[in-house]
């Protein structure tokens, strides 16, 4: 039987906003205090969700202390406690939570193979987050 | 087509063993989810149905009728149990997450009147729950 496993890891890193093809008057429009150039910080709650059959030896649909190993080695020990403009993965784009969702999505569909990933969900704050699904 | 989620609370312990691996295998596979005298959580189960708003009542479902169904069905036999030893789909299968989950919904697909199961959730801790769908 096919079932959808998700959980959920926090981390913490600063970004800023900005974007360098706009001007400083757009850039402070669009991004508002996110523009602050010295950048601020979330905690960051990323919730991880994979299907598959469920295996009739361990009764799981993947091991989770292997994703959880995957998980703390690709993204928490990557993206935690950075600076995420000052990363490459985000040299050519605006750290914005759609984009490090996009990001994580694609480190653990290309990383993480026992089960298929469904969708990859990012909560930047209590009220605010974003979905992924490829 | 309305969705309408309700949600229980259930305590239980249990642990992780096949009895078709070895010892060394059972540690491995299960880590200390395999400790022989079990551990427990506090479960949060959703059950989720779905369905037309009946003109009459303006319900999806009735609602004193759905918790009726959860508690008879589920809590009466998890609540406070060692799931290994107590629960009979548990005797002879794991009782991951995953298999609770489908253990739920099988209990509960047959049992509903008006309103079509379209989602039994089951949170282990706040960070790790399962979703089944009646699929295959």
């Amino acid at each position: 039987m096919k079932a959808h496993l998700s959980r959920r890891y926090l981390f913490s890193a600063s970004h800023r906003l900005h974007s360098d093809a706009m001007s400083d008057e757009e850039n402070q429009s669009t991004y508002g205090k996110c523009n602050n150039p010295h950048g601020h910080g979330h905690n960051y709650i990323i919730e991880i969700t994979l299907s598959g059959q469920v295996d009739s030896q361990t009764g799981m649909v993947c091991n989770l202390a292997d994703l959880d190993a995957f998980i703390e080695k690709e993204v928490l020990a990557r993206f935690g406690h950075e600076n995420l403009n000052t990363m490459k993965e985000f040299a050519q784009e605006v750290p914005t939570t759609e984009n490090l969702c996009i990001r994580i999505y694609e480190i653990v569909q290309r990383g993480f193979r026992q089960a298929h990933l469904e969708r990859v969900r990012l909560e930047e704050t209590m009220m605010n987050s974003f979905e992924y699904a490829g | 087509m309305v969705y309408l989620t309700r949600k229980a609370e259930f305590s239980a312990s249990h642990l992780y063993h096949n009895p078709a691996f070895t010892p060394e295998e059972n540690r491995r596979v299960f880590g200390k989810c395999n400790n022989p005298h079990g551990h427990g959580h506090n479960y949060t189960l959703e059950v989720t149905v779905k369905g037309e708003v009946d003109p009459r009542s303006g319900f999806v479902v009735d609602l004193k009728q759905l918790k009726e169904v959860m508690h008879r069905e589920v809590l009466d036999a998890m609540d406070h149990r060692f799931l290994n030893k107590e629960v009979p789909e548990f005797l002879h299968q794991i009782p991951t997450t995953e298999n609770i989950a489908i253990a739920i919904w099988q209990r509960l697909f047959t049992k509903l009147e008006r309103a079509q199961l379209h989602r039994v959730r089951v949170y282990e801790t706040p960070d790790l729950f399962v979703d089944f769908y009646g699929e295959a």
